[in-house]
């Protein structure tokens, strides 16, 4: 067979895939056409993250597993890259999808971002082969150009992070532009300026230093005040106004506790930056402001709790999606064990000495990006998904309701089950070989050695397969459910 | 304000609130990020200028601060060779580029933040697992440039990749390796026993 005959297969398969799925695209408004683009690619990079979550996650139990041609270190930087990317998709798409709706207005600059969508998309794709296929470089610029900058989270190469500052400048102009030609509100504020500090930010980690003091400093600044001030800002935004759609509540109570969250979370995050800067070289007053400000943070995380939840009762749980209803709960619980609990557990300095860099920092980590992040995005995308189908009935008594039920326990269980595993594996880390030991190369291999954290890791592995599989019946339901449903929507009476 | 809309309910007061503390918390944070990077400055107390690779490199607990200090001793060469600080700085910048291009950092932590995968390398240079003074440049070039056939992996089976590190490249990342050791972490990690502690 030929490139040429390959290709019409692929399209012919890809053909029948898109009919199978009979959705019809003419339900969507343009800038929701937009929005679920971003929703697509963001399921897709959700589904890589997790099989290279499972890769690295066998090389734990195996270490020989795929060694020499895709090394751990390759598989995380997947992993940890394809959540940070997703979730921004998914961001993009969920304020694409609100931005008609709040602005009353259609979006200005489609064509540009239309244009920005596929820029990005090929971006990413390009950047992600060059991290299977070429990996590593020698140690200079052109590496830190082009291959890979070796930093956490923001591993992309300097070209890529050029391209993505363009492509977010753009998406900002859409925003800025819709308000202003349509109508501004509260919360559109509030989105408006979050956006301005979250692409600001990412300028903080484009550059490179040898004094690794200062290089740490600045790379906390893009992740801890992306996910601790502004990414949290952005969710309060977008639950603000899906209380508003799935449940009615009244505008004015949603931006009344909008600003109350905003000034709560910036209030606490921003120099609860500090916890991450007890041992990196910086000075001691550190210790002081980041201990301090950062257990102030789990408050405005009970306050999203408390709203979300009372919201919900207060409507008697009544709303037109149940799907997304649930993982909007589960986002508010989430968000609020994962950062909240899990967080304050360990950002005392008194505590954190032993914790850093050990396996309880994975154990917060997954629980919070899960909780905070993903469930949010989750939810839209049901969201997305009922409107694509023309508003069908999603509520009580749906068909295949099991699936979407069934999709949330898996994936929600495997996350906590994966996080409890991961927190024993700390807890030992943190007494052997942090506190007994020293934190040295034989203490380090006397905590990996301990039957206590090799069952973990077996522990973890299996509740990453449950995870795994949620996500793949996930994806089924999100394909297919409402189809062939004929009752409209439940109408969500507004207060 | 009347009964129905006390203060502490009304949107336009929480606005205020909320522009007010964002504002003054950003305002504290970039001054102190001001003082923090100028504290930090290489050279300075904290932050070692880069030819301190080649003096003697201990870190061992302060009584009287309760807590682990970087202690920086007599002339001890580095690859039997002495830097000047511009000799200094080039060495450690091949080593922190070449850290960055293998991708250390996700399999290992430098200062506590990474990945877990492998050991913390914040204090490697001091570590008594290059057995003694003497073998230790040595054994740590031997090992990053053929770390799979000289690995030490102390019954786990994980061994690091070779990362096809140049000997131009290793000798820099154990400069680096031997400069960040000399950071005043505030005493993190604990109870660290160097490879000097172990001699003596
Ligand atoms: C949704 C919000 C949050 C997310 C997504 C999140 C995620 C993470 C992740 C992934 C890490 C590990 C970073 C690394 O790779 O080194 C981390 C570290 C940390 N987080 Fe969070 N976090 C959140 C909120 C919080 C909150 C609210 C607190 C405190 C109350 C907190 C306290 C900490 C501390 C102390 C560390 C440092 C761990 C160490 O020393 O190794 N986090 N966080
Ligand atoms: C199939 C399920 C999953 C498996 C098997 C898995 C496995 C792993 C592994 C092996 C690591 C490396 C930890 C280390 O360095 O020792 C990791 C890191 C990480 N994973 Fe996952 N993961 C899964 C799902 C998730 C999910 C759902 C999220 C969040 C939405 C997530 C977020 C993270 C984060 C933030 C880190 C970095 C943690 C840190 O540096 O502290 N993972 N994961
Ligand atoms: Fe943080």
């Amino acid at each position: 067979m030929n490139a040429k005959e390959l290709c019409g297969v692929a399209n012919a398969k890809l053909d029948t895939f898109v009919t199978w799925t009979a959705l019809d695209r003419s339900n969507l408004s343009d800038g929701r056409k937009l929005a679920v683009n971003y929703f697509i690619v963001a399921v897709i990079l959700f589904f890589a993250q997790l099989l290279f979550g499972m890769i690295a996650a066998t090389q734990f139990i195996f270490p020989s597993f795929l060694y020499g041609w895709l090394d751990f270190s390759v598989n995380r930087m997947v992993h940890i890259n394809a959540m940070v990317v997703w979730m921004l998709y998914g961001f993009i798409g969920c304020t694409y999808w609100l931005l008609e709706d709040e602005s009353q207005t259609e979006i200005v600059g489609l064509k540009f971002g239309k244009l920005a969508f596929w820029v990005l998309t090929i971006a990413v794709a390009v950047v992600v082969l060059v991290y299977l296929f070429i990996q590593i470089g020698a140690g200079n610029d052109t590496t830190l150009w082009l291959i890979n900058e070796g930093r956490e989270y923001i591993e992309a190469p300097r070209w890529a992070d050029i391209g993505i500052v363009a492509v977010v400048l753009t998406f900002f102009y859409n925003v800025v532009a819709t308000f202003s030609k349509g109508k501004w509100s509260g919360i559109a504020g509030v989105l408006t300026l979050d956006l301005v500090a979250l692409a600001g930010l990412y300028l903080a980690g484009m550059f490179y230093m040898t004094n690794i003091t200062h290089e740490q400093f600045w790379w906390w600044w893009v992740i801890h005040l992306w996910v601790e001030a502004t990414w949290e800002v952005l969710v309060g935004v977008i639950m603000a106004w899906s209380l508003m759609k799935l449940l009615g509540v009244r505008r004015k109570i949603v931006t009344t506790w909008l600003y109350i969250e905003v000034a709560l979370m910036f209030g606490s995050g921003i120099l609860g930056l500090g916890h991450h800067y007890f041992w990196i070289g910086t000075p001691e007053y550190w210790l002081t402001i980041g201990g301090f400000f950062s257990a102030l943070e789990p408050i405005p995380l009970v306050a999203m709790v408390v709203h979300a939840v009372y919201d919900s009762g207060s409507h008697a749980f009544k709303n037109g999606n149940h799907p997304a209803l649930a993982w909007v709960i589960a986002h508010a619980f989430g968000n609020f064990f994962g950062a909240g609990v899990w967080g304050f557990m360990h950002t005392l300095p008194q505590i954190n000495l032993y914790t850093h860099g050990t396996q309880w920092s994975a154990s917060h980590g997954h629980l919070a990006f899960f909780g905070a992040y993903a469930t949010i995005n989750i939810a839209f995308f049901y969201l997305a998904i009922q409107h694509w189908r023309g508003d069908v009935w999603m509520s009580g008594n749906a068909q295949n309701a099991w699936r979407w039920k069934w999709a949330l326990g898996l994936l929600n269980v495997g996350v906590v089950g994966m996080t409890i595993a991961l927190l024993i594996a700390g807890y030992e880390q943190s007494f052997i070989e942090r506190a007994v030991e020293g934190s040295t190369w034989s203490g380090y291999f006397s905590a990996q050695n301990h039957p206590s954290f090799q069952s973990a890791m077996v522990w973890r592995w299996f509740f990453g397969l449950m995870t795994f599989a949620g996500l793949i019946l996930l994806i089924w339901d999100l394909l297919t459910i409402g189809k062939g449903e004929t009752r409209k929507m439940a109408v969500v009476e507004a207060e | 304000m009347n009964e129905e809309n006390p203060l502490w309910a009304s949107e336009s007061f929480w606005k205020k609130v909320a522009i007010w503390v964002t504002a003054g918390s950003f305002i504290i944070l970039v001054v102190l990020t001001f003082d923090s990077l100028s504290q930090t400055e290489v050279g300075g107390k904290r932050v070692q200028a880069y030819s301190v690779i080649n003096k003697k490199i201990d870190y061992v607990y302060k009584e009287d601060l309760h807590k682990f200090m970087p202690v920086i001793g007599e002339t001890e060469l580095l690859f039997g060779q002495e830097f000047t600080e511009e000799e200094a700085e080039k060495l450690v910048t091949l080593g922190k580029k070449t850290t960055q291009a293998k991708n250390c950092m996700n399999c290992h932590t430098l200062l506590g933040n990474g990945a877990y995968f492998a050991p913390d390398l914040t204090k490697a240079w001091l570590d008594k697992g290059w057995l003694s003074k003497e073998l230790r440049e040595d054994l740590m070039i031997k090992f990053l440039l053929d770390p799979e056939n000289n690995a030490r992996t102390f019954g786990s089976n994980r061994k690091m990749p070779n990362l096809h590190i140049t000997p131009e490249e290793a000798k820099g990342v154990v400069a680096f390796l031997k400069w960040m050791s000399s950071i005043d972490t505030n005493g993190f990690p604990y109870n660290f026993k160097t490879i000097y502690a172990t001699e003596e």
